[in-house]
């Protein structure tokens, strides 16, 4: 091996090394409480008159450390309480390929601050946005509505189940039947 | 504030004032031995027992340290004899050899013995041991549960650990999340805690103060700033704060403080915390029934007065960054209620 090709490999495995640096940024708060409260989602696509600009993607939505904080929320909040790790319970089963109101990250958001029909408490004022979107990121990691290197792999406590990364990508369906 | 800190010339040390700092370095060292968080300022019997240990420790291996640096620099000056290679001058070196080793392992017997000797003392309390308190660490704080006859009047104090002197007090360590570690480097050594698991450990204190206790197994971002404060006081006192914790909150004092009781109760607060005497129940965070009682908040990070409450609940993450509280964002009115009902809390 000539020194140059040495260096050539040194230079690309430091490349790959760093890399791997990008993933674990770690977003421990929302760019500006008032921003995050402007940027409330629309949960339709469908405007009158002109589209509006797209609303950016939440900077919690495909980060690992967020998604983990959301499960820990979970957990935390006691969603399982009725949701039951996602298997469902006296709330629907979230792991699942139904979603009655919506799978996208701003149909999942509503739910958890407007509250839903039946069952489902309203968490207005009481949870702050960016805890929220982390909740929201771990609500559609449950049926791998995630890149796979971003969904969970352990869990904090022994519990019975398989990790996130490891269970079957769903593909989302509407019911619209609460 | 850190990219101020980054834009500001930073001058080099040059070597005169690496000289004229040194005696500064040294003093500071020094104080070390005599102030809070010290192991070599003993206030309890387990302390003085790792202090006596770590003087007998210390002064011998200096000695030794400077007799063979001392035996080295000769052995480099001293010039080559000729007389080195007869057999008469090998027996003087193989009777010193011999000698050097004996009192090597006569060393590491004394040493070995002390060590059992101060590590039996270390185990269990010498006294009757007479309170227990569960000690619960999360990341990144600490829960001081004192349990009684009856649930009700079971006392939370987070990162508060109050003690009557003189008496034994024995901690049931355990964790809620990592493994972290109980150190009052005044009081006793460290001791685990480990999730899933109780650890036993006992302090005691024989002189009235406060005294600071830091995490000592790295736990996660805030490991460092996951301090405590134990608060070593006469019988009495101690009798008397317990009594005054086991109580609820009381009402609001002041029209503000009701607006701050509501707020609080229609916030993010009630979501985590726990206000005994209201419907806030919540065990994520610290309990705040007597918050305006403490010294510090936020794990010993801050000391307790309003400006600093206020900047905490606003923003916790620019002061402790990872924390698992976030940012509130509250009215500034509500914001100001709320701390006044926190103050109110005492």
């Amino acid at each position: 091996m000539t020194a140059r090709t040495c260096g050539c490999r040194i230079v690309v495995m430091a490349a790959l090394l760093f890399a791997g640096c990008e993933r674990e940024v770690r977003p421990f708060q929302d760019v500006s409480a008032s921003a995050a409260r402007s940027q409330k989602p629309a949960v339709t696509q469908l405007f009158p008159g002109t589209q509006p600009p797209a609303v950016g993607e939440s900077p919690f939505q495909n980060n690992a450390y967020a998604m983990s904080e959301g499960k820990r929320l979970f957990e935390a909040y006691n969603c399982s309480g009725c949701h039951s790790h996602g298997g469902g319970g006296m709330g629907p089963p979230l792991m699942d390929d139904q979603w009655i109101y919506g799978s996208q990250p701003a149909n999942i958001f509503d739910t958890i601050v407007e509250g839903r029909p039946n069952g489902m408490p309203s968490f207005r004022n009481k949870i702050p946005d960016q805890q929220v979107w982390e909740l929201v990121a771990y609500v559609q990691s449950m049926s791998g509505q995630a890149p796979i290197d971003v969904l969970p792999s352990r869990s904090d406590h022994l519990r019975y189940g398989t990790p996130e990364n490891a269970r079957r990508a769903e593909t989302p369906k509407q019911t619209g039947k609460p | 504030m850190t990219r101020l800190r980054m834009r500001l010339p930073v001058p080099r040390p040059r070597l005169a004032d690496l000289t004229r700092s040194a005696p500064l370095v040294f003093a500071a060292a020094a104080t070390a031995c005599a102030g809070n968080q010290a192991m070599f300022n003993p206030q309890g019997p387990a302390a003085r027992s790792i202090a006596s240990l770590g003087w007998l420790l210390l002064s011998v291996c200096v000695v030794i340290y400077v007799i063979v640096m001392a035996v080295a620099a000769w052995s480099l000056f001293r010039r080559r004899d000729a007389a080195d290679d007869l057999p008469a001058t090998a027996t003087k070196l193989t009777r010193a050899v011999v000698a050097g080793t004996v009192v090597s392992a006569i060393i590491l017997v004394v040493f070995t013995v002390s060590s059992v000797v101060a590590g039996r003392g270390l185990t269990s309390p010498t006294g009757a041991g007479a309170i227990t308190v569960d000690v619960i660490g999360h990341q990144w704080w600490w829960e001081f549960q004192y349990r009684d006859v009856s649930p009700s009047d079971f006392v939370t104090s987070p990162n508060e650990l109050h003690i009557p002197v003189g008496v034994p007090m024995h901690l049931k360590a355990t964790s809620r999340d990592v493994i972290h570690s109980f150190w009052v480097p005044n009081l006793h050594g460290k001791r685990d805690l480990i999730p899933g698991q109780v650890t036993n450990t006992w302090i005691q204190a024989d002189t009235p103060g406060v005294y600071r206790g830091e995490c000592a197994e790295f736990c996660g971002h805030q490991h460092a700033n996951m301090a405590f404060v134990v608060v070593a006081e006469p019988m009495d006192t101690f009798l008397a704060w317990i009594a005054r914790q086991r109580q609820p909150a009381g009402e609001p004092p002041t029209d503000e403080a009701r607006r701050g009781h509501d707020v609080f109760l229609q916030s993010t607060c009630v979501m985590c915390h726990t206000i005994r005497g209201t419907t806030a129940g919540a065990r994520l965070g610290p309990e705040l029934t007597h918050v305006g009682s403490r010294m510090t908040i936020a794990a010993g990070t801050l000391p307790n007065t309003r400006g600093h409450l206020g900047g905490w609940v606003a923003d916790p993450q620019s002061i402790k960054p990872g924390v698992r509280m976030p940012a509130n964002p509250l009215e500034p009115a509500d914001l100001q209620a709320v701390l006044t009902y926190l103050r109110s809390l005492r």
